[in-house]
């Protein structure tokens, strides 16, 4: 059925839809939303589900890697400094292998306290061994939940998940989303069944134990290998999901790329206003094209050298900032070229920080810059900030 | 009933998946004491046989006997904690060389 709801509201709805046992959460704007309509749904009777109150995002996520131990599906939200507390316990679970969903509100992280968005706060834990999927619009964020919950649960994988949101241009903004029936979604995600890690006296186990240096490397080996294992884990769940309810997902998403020369790469909620600016482009005759990163970990280097082919500019833009490098994807994606035949040139743009609007214009600019370099060939200065003050810091 | 960890999800060599341990009471095979740098050892004049220290240690290292406590330096960690508890100072820690 076909609702106007926000960000938060799909991500609450899409985490009811898969029937999660627990939810321990701790408010954080701009994700707030999704822990007080959960809750609802508790108390109404909506949702058969224990939601435990926490005082911390730390606790939040220590209780879902608790409750996922026993046994069950958890979730919770979090964003910004709610994510970077969480941050011992994401590697915790991911070794763990407990493959609970999170959502996560991109919002940039203090100093300054800005509660605006930026994904820096997602890209900082991009090593922790969870797999990332990034929603453009509210419609991907319920779906991406449902599918987060079937990637991770496969036992070939068991690798805990987040799905992010951007601030306040999703989690606050209404927008048509279709939301399947419960019936649809208990056909496509059955209840899970713990294969490794449950409570049973009968078979009492001991979890995330310690390991010594003869051990430790092959679990973090057979990490690595469960996240290989999911790329092609992703491709399947995608096609069964597309097949089941008619929406196609996929780790980088290409427009309008075929002919093109300059190729921007963008993440996110930003897209769209990436998407209206090669249309605008397009009708001036340039040859540009545009790919979405929806999955983030494992990283799709695969398809972003298939999607690249024939062009001879990747833009790549980045609203994030790993300091004394550049963006974090940028980082990435110059890495999957390394040992590629043929690559194109990769420049770098830094924008829309701490909630600043990335524009029509900015795509514009990103755009005529690339064009300067391709008459070059060179690359004199990779990566570049736009749409800041450069002049009052001194 | 069947042992719902076995089966199902491939293991990795002898590596479980999320390093779960399914049999109980291995940590037997983990020896621990070459981690230490202290090694203490009871003074059988002082030692009054109270078994404080045998309760205070964190890994189970000291056995109570009809006489003296012996501590099993296969475990012992030479945290030195028993040391500081026994109310008769009759535990030094001494360095290993
Ligand atoms: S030094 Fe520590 S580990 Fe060793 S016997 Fe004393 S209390 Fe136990
Ligand atoms: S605490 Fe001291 S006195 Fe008591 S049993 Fe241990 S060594 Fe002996």
């Amino acid at each position: 059925m076909k609702q106007v709801i926000e960000g938060n509201q799909a991500v609450a709805i899409g985490a009811k839809l898969c029937r999660p046992k627990v939810i321990a959460s701790y408010p954080i704007t701009p994700s707030t939303h999704i822990p007080e309509l959960i809750s609802e749904f508790v108390a109404n009777g909506e949702l058969d589900a224990e939601f435990i109150n926490v005082e911390s995002e730390h606790s939040a996520i220590s209780a879902c890697l608790g409750a996922q131990a026993t046994g069950v599906r958890t979730f919770t939200a979090t964003g910004s400094q709610g994510l970077a507390l969480m941050h011992e316990i994401l590697y915790v679970a991911a070794g763990m292998r407990l493959p609970i969903v999170i959502s996560v509100a991109n919002r940039s992280l203090s100093a300054p306290l800005n509660i605006w968005g930026d994904n820096c706060d997602t890209m900082a834990e991009r090593d922790s061994g969870w797999l990332q999927f990034h929603s453009e619009r509210n419609q991907d964020a319920l779906d991406l939940v449902i599918q987060a919950y079937k990637i991770a649960e496969n036992k070939e994988v068991l690798l805990p998940a987040m799905v992010t949101i951007d601030a306040y241009s999703l989690t606050h903004t209404y927008e048509i989303v279709d939301v399947p029936s419960q019936e649809e979604v208990d056909a496509f995600l059955p209840g899970y069944k713990p294969l490794h890690a449950c409570l049973d006296p009968e078979n009492p186990i001991t979890q995330g134990a310690c390991a010594m240096p003869e051990d430790y490397m092959e679990f973090k080996y057979a990490q690595q290998k469960a996240m290989q294992t999911a790329e092609k884990v992703v491709d399947d769940v995608f096609e069964e999901f597309e097949n089941k309810f008619g929406r196609k997902y996929r780790k980088i998403e290409p427009y309008r790329t075929d002919d093109a020369e300059i190729i921007l790469l963008t993440m996110g909620s930003m897209t769209g206003t990436a998407r209206e600016a090669v249309d605008k482009l397009r009708e001036r005759g340039t040859k540009v094209g545009l790919a979405k990163i929806t999955v983030f970990r494992p990283f799709p280097k695969k398809e972003l050298i298939t999607v690249t082919k024939g062009a001879n500019l990747l833009a790549v833009i980045d609203r994030n900032i790993s300091l004394g490098l550049g963006g974090a994807t940028f980082a990435d994606v110059s890495s999957a070229y390394i040992n590629a035949a043929d690559r194109p040139l990769i420049l770098n743009t830094i924008l829309g920080l701490g909630g600043r609007d990335p524009t029509v214009e900015n795509f514009c600019e990103i755009v005529d810059r690339s064009k300067e370099v391709m008459k070059t060939g060179k690359v004199e200065r990779p990566v570049e900030w736009i749409n800041v003050r450069k002049e009052d810091v001194t | 009933m069947k042992n719902p960890f076995s089966h199902e999800v491939k293991i990795v060599g002898k590596i479980t998946v999320g390093a779960r341990i399914t049999q109980p009471g291995n940590s037997m095979e983990y020896k621990t004491g070459s981690w230490r740098s202290y090694k203490p050892i009871i003074d059988k004049e002082k030692c009054k046989k109270c078994g404080i220290c045998v309760t205070y240690c964190p890994d189970a290292s000291i056995k109570r006997t009809e006489d003296i406590p012996v501590i099993d330096y296969d475990y012992c960690k030479g945290c030195g904690i028993c040391a500081i508890e026994c109310p008769s100072h009759a535990i030094i820690m001494k360095p290993e060389v």
